[in-house]
């Protein structure tokens, strides 16, 4: 079926809950309301208000409720409706969901999958158009996924619930109705921890994920108007990072340039370039690009544009790195 | 019971005065053998912090919390709780292990640096410890949803210290609690310190109790020097959590009669005549009273509860000192479910290089 990632995401998410009656739903307007973007549209009405919980406002509460209910068997689905809200629960994220496996010697795990939508590029208020994906890549303990269309979205939305490790789901808000895509009706995964190479070229690797791989396709389609070859790993799953995807690519073209909405000092760009210093040096033909937010606070919309790497700044990196 | 002490009256429930002497209408007539046994474990609890305060002194243990003048509220709580029902703890929660049968071997082990302690053996409802103060409110509350959810008659306890009614998620743990009316028991054991700073700094509300009428349940604020007050006011809050007649916030008003921990120092931030005065409320001290009118307690049964108390105690350190130390495998393999290929490959560099001692 032709379908928004959004539709995807509830599709995934009535699947899941239709096959496993300990997954919970839980968070501010996902119940009657469906969500603020309807991801979770019809729940309610399905599965009922035990199973579809609209929670008090309280970002720690939800989070710390969701991991108890994971103490008895229970495997939550929170929402914290925009990323730019999930820091009060940051406590409870940081200091418990990643650690208690390992605290506990594997005797408590903590398998819930926290959505959150993430990123600009829909002209909402302050805080709402923040990435800040890499504050979760430096927890150890957590599994960090963005999809880029909707059919990784589904696939790795199952994925990541049937995870028996905690994962954070970011969902770019961009793209929740901006491309449209045929979905397999019945349930898949997506296997978390892998990247994909969903463009293939000679000359360049570019490194995306979420709504940065559109953008990506766009410059690379350009550059190959130029005669440029760009190859597009769309990353998916940021932590624990495929970096043999990232290498293999890199060692074929000699190039590679990272493209992702956060700010640039220690975005996750950094990781990536570390990691092809340490892997593929000696296969580089130029220095590993990086083309980024800025390091600085999201401008309102007015100026959201100017800050939010295209697809124009991304072909100019490519035609720099062309140069070397 | 608990509805006949208004916390916005400043009523406290109290069965032992501090001479022993009961309040028979509320004396929740226990047989003689529980009686004892409530003392037994309040002695075991004292002997097993003196113990770890001890080994911290001498280097075999790590930075430790004291538990001692807590043994009213742990050994009372913990003895009114079931089997099937689950606790949250806190840090400062020693009789409450005991109590549950968490091998003290294992609790020794954890505060002498190894999160194998921290493993709760199965069959035991027991979250690990949490440091970060609060933060195990709300999750205590998750599990009360999860218990309602699969229809199990059973109650979520958590216990916390004054200074955690000051955090956001004391807050909205309760304020969950209260509207899904979850079957969660929170017991605040306001001790009158968090670190140096005095209760009256956390808080301007006359008790903490009276906070639980703002999210619409009950609180009650009971003398936690008293064994039987916290037992009785625990079992009516746990039955009534089981029944499905929502949750309730048991204050318990004690004092910590040691240091935060063994890096503090209590002597800066409070008086000895306030200590003094305290020492002669004694939890241990008032129930021994209370047992020996009963006829329960002479010189000869407490040597036999010392001499069990002492030998429970140095089997458990012999235990947990013989145990090894964690392997590299250990610290790397509960991570994740399945170990990342980034996280064999640092765990294969670190044992190619430190072998066992190189840093």
């Amino acid at each position: 079926m032709i379908m928004t990632m959004v539709q995807a995401i509830n599709q995934a998410l009535a699947q899941e809950m239709e096959r496993d009656d300990r997954i919970i739903v839980l968070g501010e307007d996902v119940g009657r309301n469906g969500g603020v973007f309807r991801a979770t549209e019809g729940l309610f009405d399905r599965f009922g208000p035990d199973r579809v919980m609209d929670t008090p406002l309280a970002e720690s509460g939800t989070i710390g409720a969701s991991i108890g209910m994971t103490a008895l068997g229970l495997r939550p689905v929170p929402e914290i409706q925009f990323m730019g809200f999930i820091y009060p629960a940051f406590n409870q994220i940081v200091s418990h969901v990643a650690r208690l496996r390992n605290r506990t010697r594997g005797r408590f795990t903590v398998p819930l999958t926290l959505r959150t939508p993430y990123g600009a590029g829909v002209k909402a208020l302050e805080h709402h158009s923040e990435s800040t994906e890499a504050l979760f890549c430096q927890i150890p303990g957590l599994t960090v996924v963005v999809p880029s269309s909707p059919y990784d979205a589904k696939g790795l939305l199952i994925a990541s619930i049937r995870s028996d490790d905690p994962v954070i789901f970011l969902e770019p808000t961009k793209l929740y109705r901006a491309e449209k895509q045929d979905v397999p009706e019945e349930p898949y995964e997506v296997p978390l921890r892998l990247a994909a190479v969903v463009r293939e070229g000679k000359d360049l690797t570019i490194v995306a994920w979420g709504a940065m791989v559109p953008v990506a396709r766009q410059a690379a389609d350009a550059a190959q108007a130029e005669g440029v070859g760009a190859e597009i790993v769309d990353l998916r799953t940021l932590s624990p990072m495929d970096r043999e995807t990232i290498i293999t690519s890199v060692k074929k073209t000699g190039r590679a340039l990272i493209v992702h909405e956060a700010p640039k000092t220690c975005g996750l760009g950094a990781e990536i370039a570390a990691t092809i210093g340490e892997s593929a040096l000696l296969s580089l033909l130029g220095p590993v690009m990086r083309v980024t937010g800025q390091d600085i606070t999201v401008p309102l919309p007015k100026s959201e544009d100017r800050y939010y790497p295209g697809p124009e700044r991304v072909l100019g990196a490519i035609r720099k790195l062309m140069e070397v | 019971m608990i509805e006949r002490f208004d916390p916005l009256k400043g009523e406290r429930l109290r069965i032992l005065d501090e001479a022993g002497e009961p309040r028979s209408d509320l004396d929740p007539g226990l047989p003689d053998t529980e009686l004892r046994t409530l003392y037994e474990r309040m002695a075991r609890t004292r002997a097993a912090d003196a113990k770890a305060l001890k080994l911290q002194r001498q280097g075999r243990l790590g930075t430790y919390p004291p538990s001692r003048g807590h043994e009213a509220c742990q050994v009372g709580l913990a003895s009114a709780m079931g089997r099937d029902d689950w606790f949250f703890p806190y840090f400062r929660d020693l009789g409450m292990y005991i109590t549950l049968g968490y091998p003290l071997a294992d609790y020794y082990h954890l505060w002498m640096g190894n999160e194998a302690g921290l493993r709760t053996p199965d069959g035991l409802n027991i979250y690990p410890i949490a440091i970060p103060v609060g933060s195990q409110i709300p999750q205590a509350v998750g599990a009360g949803l999860a218990a309602r959810y699969r229809k199990l008659p059973i109650a979520v306890v958590t216990t916390f210290g004054d200074g955690a009614t000051s955090e956001g998620d004391f807050h909205e743990g309760l304020n969950f609690a209260g509207v899904f009316r979850t079957p969660n028991v929170f017991f605040c054991l306001n001790n009158q310190f968090a670190i140096s700073v005095p209760r009256t700094r956390q808080t301007a509300s006359a008790t903490i109790a009276q906070k639980a009428v703002a999210y619409g349940f009950p609180g009650v604020q009971v003398d936690g020097n008293d064994v039987l007050a916290v037992f009785a006011a625990s079992r009516e809050a746990l039955a009534n959590a089981r029944i499905g007649g929502g949750p309730t916030l048991i204050e318990a008003y004690t004092y910590r009669m040691g240091d935060h921990t063994t890096s503090d120092d209590a002597a800066r931030y409070r008086s000895k005549e306030e200590v003094q005065e305290w020492e002669r409320k004694d939890p241990l001290l008032r129930f021994r009273h209370y047992l020996g009118k009963k006829g329960l307690w002479d010189e000869a049964y407490e040597k036999s509860v010392q001499d069990e108390a002492t030998a429970f105690v140095e089997d458990a350190v012999a235990e947990a000192e013989a145990r090894p130390v964690a392997t590299l495998e250990d610290i790397f393999a509960y991570t994740y479910a399945v170990t990342p290929p980034d996280l064999a490959a640092q765990l294969a560099d670190l044992k190619a290089f430190a072998g066992e001692g190189r840093r």
